[in-house]
């Protein structure tokens, strides 16, 4: 089981099972306390389900930090329509590596949230779309299903209740646009990952056409403990209007990388510094990507911080999917710039101009900058062309291309600047000394 | 008018009804906002970011091609950030563009050019490397430029919702996203070329066009279709005397965007290197070349002398004639030659039709019917494959209104695939399945009936009782092969019927024989033939008959002449035709043909010969004359002269009708035949698909 | 064309996955089950399913073209998965990349001449803070180096064939 050694500073909710022997097992998850919030809420009114999610106060995880319950409360529950439950494991987000832990070591609790969501809104099917490159997980997902199906859990009238619910895995094929929820449904439909007009929203014109609810799998898999412990006691974990844990992955330039469950709003520098062991080699931090590559660079002054989607937009940044991406000072800003650029180029599905001619224009003059054959022109033009994207393209991945290129720009010019006397990057050499 | 929306744009109170999209709000206020991928009537994409507004009230700009109207909205198009959004849109366009407009056909009505002059900043900042990919040939007249492409899907998407085809994808992604059609290289399809059309730029361009000439160097005729019974307006591109193009691209006439191959590409037997430019005359046994003069002379000497002795003449009429030369025929036969021997290739009951309804003109449908109906019976007909404009207006139906279509058909046909029911069976069985179809049917609010060449005679006498006892509205369409075969019909190009479907008795005349006993009378002393080609699968039984032909080919029949006469074709002339729904439009002449002249000219000038008193030979005079004295041809002169349609109305009594079967035919052509026409166009004779098939969905 | 008889029981489960007329949903995981087991989505593979799913050849077509990890020319059989995204790229991604071309002789989407192995740059493989990462096939190998993969490729080739 893929786990990173535990932080005394973490709050196991999601992760509380992670190391324990055969943790993605039915008996396992059984043995500590698993599916004890889906019998408590077949018990319970969907109204009294949802009036717990929004007391939870829990923002969706996937990177936008949407209120969930709000979320669940857009499926029109009456509509004559079935209505689905998809899971959203097609993490891809560069930073990002959360939701393949919660599911390796505790599938059920996915399993076991998105039956909750199902009873909310009167659905009886559920898939979770998983990116392709996550094959094992598939299998380990499917492994839980079946027991799940074999002891009563999924399928027809769970538990003696009455309720009926279906799960099925389905995999992606490589393609980040799927992250969005809309492109994920077309993908799910067998078509391109190419995003859907907007409104109608996935809740009231989902998957097959029909009302569903699309979550994150940390969103769905913090839904047990809500019920089980109630929402309040969730909330209480985190922040006033940033409920409960989350889980962060902390990669670069530190000395234990992993992924940590902490509150809501716990402190930048710190989680650095106390949960994942400082910067390495007692180097200097010079900037951290707070959550996932599409959102804006925090320079180290900016790192003294809260944890929670209200401080970092506070902050013109964003708290994203989680992803903690540290940097120290022998990284070259241009080459992040640039790596983070070409990702979006690649990823790009083409759909729309500004964010298909945008994100190419900028990988060509990036490369070309970094390779030391920068006109000083280029720097206000790698602004202005991100900020010919923002906001004006047909999905956020424009912005998600955009937004990390201005601040690099502007947080960094400096560094956009040295590298304008022809020759290569200056930081090349640090880098590999760093390496070696 | 409560039930409108009130919103504002740029200043201007606007009032819509709820649903409308800003972007067409907008244009109802005289405010044009600029759009590559939003185009009327398809899937909205909200792809090329060109329509974005400001709106009040929201926090980013907003694309108004998917933004409906709401009560009290505010919308800006010109304010600085709307004006900056454009201008940063038409430099991504165009970093991968290649800006060859010099050499570029869409050069002088390209969309992105417009677009550029208008709204973008007149320089880029690009300096990289563009992204080049070869250009692409995916069919005689359809090539491929991919770098010219600015991915607006419209192509994608008149092949698909538009056409039912779906010959046209979306390969890649990001920069790399591509237009590919339906066979790895090439497209198998209609080759509508409906792509081409509806492209705003040159990605798609017309393997007859490319890189003849300049758009602003032709004139443009809005003429009318030669080939099916459709009635499609065809813009023609003439330069030199030469058609380039044929296009719709103004959406003007009852056909809007549509046009098919026909329309678009088989023009080309206009300048083919065999039409007739000289008269011929049989001497020494040979077709030689000989001056009007002396054809006329010969072909006027030859009847006046068949008649004054009582000798046996026929003529036989073309589908593709004009009303007026139908008409004047008709005349001359009558009138100037005494014969009641005329007949034309009848490839539809019309007559039995008109004689069932008794006189109810409302209960024919016009072209713009099968766009506005909410129910649809088609009857042993593939009119994807033989009236494609018709198959347009009905898919165009069910996507835009969700109409409900049956099909009672001997094989399957493409308006199954949105069809409610489809009903697949033997020739001469489509009554009973239609009889079987009866609650259904009866269900329907109301209903339109096409039906096709084997329903004629009692058949349709019995499906007109059929629908009579629906108890719902129901209009017809009787179906018919070539541009004028309704006409033809129309202006009494028949033994049994005069103009407007009189009984001759009704003229003191008995009727004169039909097609099959003109070849057959072994009597025959004279046979006029014009624009028809009845010797291909007949023969003429009278060795000693004269022969005239007028045509535009040296046909199986024309080779059978004692004299030929080089007709201009319906590019090359003026006049009206009527369509398969009865809607009269104008010819316009495009191009002239040395040596061919109007059929009505050769009439005029066989009649002054032969010193009858048939009238004037203008087409404006003797469309005034049909107007007088043709049932239901009173049609309104204004709609007509300016290129409207005007549908005929032939009430009145019952009509005479006659009772054979083996009279009415149809030639069975596809979308890549037209009878003797295709095989003198290059264009139709280069397609893969060619000759088609019906009846194979 | 025929699949091995689990291909074909995998399809069948696939298909009855989705609601019923939304059998086209199965076409992704097909696709990448079908490609697992025949090395690349072949133009018969194409046709296939299109066949199989009631859609055009060039639908088909624009969805192996749009996903990254379908392809139409086969792999190695090792096929080399190196991501250089942020993650990896501060923790030695970049050269690893660089090491991998250098040691197997190939590039980008390029199979040695024995066709044991493939490489391909990739984006974001979910395995951050395990950096840098790789995936030969479809299993991940973390906090790897150049030593380590030179091992990893050493041991593959000795791997029983």
């Amino acid at each position: 089981m893929l786990y990173n050694e535990p932080s005394p500073l973490e709050v196991k909710v999601l992760t509380r099972r992670f190391g324990l022997p055969d943790s993605a097992s039915l008996d396992t998850y059984l043995a500590s306390d698993g599916y004890a919030a889906l019998r408590k809420a077949l018990g319970m009114k969907p109204e009294e389900i949802l009036e717990q999610m929004k007391r939870s106060v829990l923002r969706g995880r996937g990177g936008a930090g949407f209120p969930a319950a709000m979320k669940w409360g857009f499926v029109p529950r009456s509509s004559p329509k079935p209505k689905y439950i998809v899971a959203n494991a097609d993490e891809s987000e560069p930073g990002t590596c959360k939701d393949r832990l919660l599911m390796e070591n505790d599938p059920h609790q996915l399993i076991e949230g998105m039956m909750i969501a199902g009873l909310v809104v009167d659905a009886h099917a559920g898939y979770i779309y998983i990116r392709g490159e996550y094959r094992y997980l598939i299998e380990i997902l499917d492994r839980a299903i079946a027991e799940a199906y074999e002891r009563g859990y999924l399928g027809k009238n769970i538990l003696g209740s009455g309720f009926d619910f279906d799960l099925y895995t389905h995999t992606g094929a490589g393609a980040y646009e799927c992250g969005e929820e809309s492109a994920l449904l077309e993908s799910l439909e067998g078509k391109r990952g190419i995003p859907r007009i907007r409104p109608p929203f996935p809740a009231v014109v989902g998957a097959f056409q029909c009302p569903t609810v699309l979550n994150n799998v940390e969103t769905l898999s913090a839904v047990p403990a809500i019920i089980r412990d109630g929402g309040v006691a969730f909330s209480a974990l985190g922040t006033p209007k940033n409920g409960g844990t989350r889980l962060f992955c902390i990669s670069g330039h530190v000395n234990k990388p992993g992924v940590y469950e902490l509150p809501m709003g716990f402190n930048l520098l710190r989680m650095i510094d106390e949960v994942a062991g400082g910067v390495r080699d007692g180097r200097k931090l010079k900037a951290v990507i707070p959550g996932g590559s599409s959102c804006p660079v925090l320079k180290a002054e900016e790192c003294d911080i809260a944890m929670d989607f209200d401080s970092l937009s506070k902050a013109k940044s964003m708290l994203g999917s989680g992803g903690v991406v540290v940097m120290d000072e022998a990284t070259c800003m241009v080459k992040a710039a640039l790596r983070i650029m070409r990702f979006y180029a690649h990823e790009s599905c083409g759909w729309c101009i500004p964010c298909r001619e945008g994100t190419l224009w900028l990988r060509k003059i990036l490369t070309r900058f970094h390779e030391g054959q920068g006109r000083p022109s280029d720097i206000p033009l790698i602004g202005e062309l991100a900020k010919n994207m923002l906001g004006r393209t047909f999905c956020p991945l424009g912005d998600a291309a955009a937004m990390p290129t201005i601040s690099f720009v502007e947080k960094f010019r400096d560094e956009f600047e040295a590298h304008l006397d022809g020759k290569p990057c200056p930081f090349e050499e640090a880098d590999r000394t760093v390496l070696a | 008018m409560a039930d409108l929306v009130r919103l504002e744009i740029d200043g201007r109170m606007v009032e819509v009804p709820p649903g409308t999209l800003v972007i067409n709000a907008a244009k109802q206020a005289g405010i044009e906002i600029p759009a590559f991928c939003y185009y009327e009537g398809l899937a909205l994409q909200a792809a090329c970011r060109m329509c974005l507004v400001e709106v009040e009230r929201m926090p980013k700009l907003i694309a108004s091609c998917t933004l409906p109207v709401s009560e009290g909205m505010v919308v800006r198009t010109e304010t600085p950030q709307v004006v900056e959004a454009r201008k940063s849109m038409l430099e991504f366009l165009l970093t991968n563009h290649p800006l060859d407009c010099p050499v570029c056909d869409k050069g002088g009505e390209c969309e992105l050019q417009d677009m550029a002059f208008r709204y973008g900043t007149g320089e880029s900042r690009f300096t990289e490397v563009k992204h080049h990919v070869e250009e692409q040939q995916w069919s005689p007249v359809v090539f491929f430029d991919a770098p010219r492409c600015i991915l607006c899907y419209r192509c994608v998407r008149i092949c698909s919702e538009g056409m039912g085809v779906s010959a046209l994808g979306v390969i890649n992604r990001g920069a790399s996203a591509e237009i590919a059609p339906n066979c790895d290289d090439h497209l198998e399809c209609d080759e509508c070329g409906m792509c081409i059309d509806i492209c705003p730029v040159g990605a798609l361009t017309s393997g007859m066009y490319r890189y003849k000439t300049r758009p602003w160097e032709m004139k443009h005729e809005g003429t009318v279709c030669a080939h099916c019974s459709n009635g499609c307006k065809t813009t023609l591109g003439v330069y030199d005397n030469r058609i380039m193009r044929g296009n719709n691209r103004d959406r003007s006439g009852i056909n809007g965007e549509f046009l098919c191959i026909k329309g678009r590409y088989a023009f080309d037997f206009v300048s083919h290197p065999e039409r007739l430019q000289s008269p011929l005359m049989k001497i020494d046994g040979r077709l030689q070349e000989v001056p009007w003069s002396q054809a006329l002379s010969a072909v006027a000497g030859r009847f006046s002398e068949i008649k004054a002795r009582g000798g046996k003449i026929g003529v036989i009429g073309s589908t593709r004639t004009t009303n007026e030369e139908n008409y004047y025929l008709q005349k001359f036969a009558r009138v100037g030659l005494g014969t009641n021997h005329i007949d034309h290739h009848r490839s539809g009951d019309v007559a039995t039709l008109l004689t069932a309804l008794g006189g109810r003109s409302d209960a024919l449908a016009t072209t713009d019917d099968l766009y506005g109906r909410k129910a649809f019976l088609i009857v042993a007909a593939d009119l994807a494959q033989q009236h494609p404009f018709l198959a347009f207006q009905i898919r165009a139906n069910w996507r835009h209104h969700n109409c409900r279509t049956y099909t009672v058909t001997p094989g399957p046909v493409r308006e199954d695939s949105y069809a409610v029911r489809s009903v697949q069976v033997p020739e001469g069985e489509e009554l009973d399945a239609v009889e079987a179809l009866r609650d259904s049917l009866a269900a329907e609010p109301e209903l339109v009936v096409l039906f096709g060449d084997t329903i004629k005679c009692d058949a349709v006498r019995r499906l007109v009782a059929f629908g009579d006892s629906l108890g719902i509205p129901v209009k017809y369409v009787c179906l018919v092969d070539y541009s004028n075969s309704r006409g033809a019909m129309d202006m009494g190009l028949l033994p049994d019927l005069l103009p407007g479907y009189r009984p001759v008795t009704e003229a003191g005349l008995e009727p004169g024989m039909t097609l099959p006993e003109i070849l057959a009378a072994p009597d025959l002393a004279g046979l006029w033939v014009v624009g028809a080609n009845p010797l291909t699968n007949k023969q003429l039984v009278s060795d000693a008959a004269f022969v005239v032909v007028q045509d535009l080919f040296l046909t199986e029949t024309a080779q059978r002449a004692d004299v030929v006469f080089p007709a201009a074709s319906a590019y090359e002339k003026s006049g009206t035709v009527t369509n398969v729904c009865g809607e009269v439009q104008r010819l316009k002449r495009a191009v002239s043909v040395t040596g061919a002249k109007p059929d009505l000219e050769i009439f005029g000038l066989l009649a002054k010969e032969m010193k009858l008193d048939l009238g004037i030979w203008t087409p404006d005079a003797v469309f005034k004359e049909i107007r007088d004295a043709v049932r239901g041809y009173n049609v309104p002169l204004p709609v007509i002269v300016t290129g409207g349609a005007s549908q005929t109305a032939p009430e009145g009594g019952p009509a005479g009708a006659t009772s054979r079967p083996d009279l009415i035919q149809s030639a069975r052509d596809t979308l890549f035949t037209s009878g003797s026409l295709s095989r003198f166009s290059k264009t139709l004779n280069s397609v893969t698909e060619r000759p088609g098939a019906l009846y194979r969905g | 064309m025929t699949f091995s008889p689990d291909m074909e029981a995998k399809f069948e489960k696939l298909v009855r996955s989705y609601p019923p007329g939304r059998q086209r949903s199965a076409l992704i995981p097909m696709l990448l089950y079908a490609q697992d087991e025949i090395g690349s989505v072949t133009p018969e593979l194409v046709d296939e399913v299109a066949r199989r799913l009631g859609i055009t050849p060039v639908e088909v077509d624009g969805v192996v073209t749009y996903y990254s990890m379908l392809r139409k020319k086969p792999m190695g059989k090792y096929h080399l998965q190196i991501c250089t995204n942020i993650s990896c790229m501060l923790t030695g991604g970049t050269e690893l990349w660089e090491h991998a071309c250098r040691k197997l002789g190939i590039g980008n989407k390029e199979v040695t001449p024995d066709g044991q192995f493939s490489l391909e740059e990739v984006e974001c493989i979910g395995a951050c803070s395990w950096a840098p990462a790789i995936q030969v096939n479809y299993d991940f190998q973390h906090h790897l180096t150049p030593e380590k993969l030179d091992r990893l490729i050493e041991s593959l080739r000795k791997a029983p064939q």
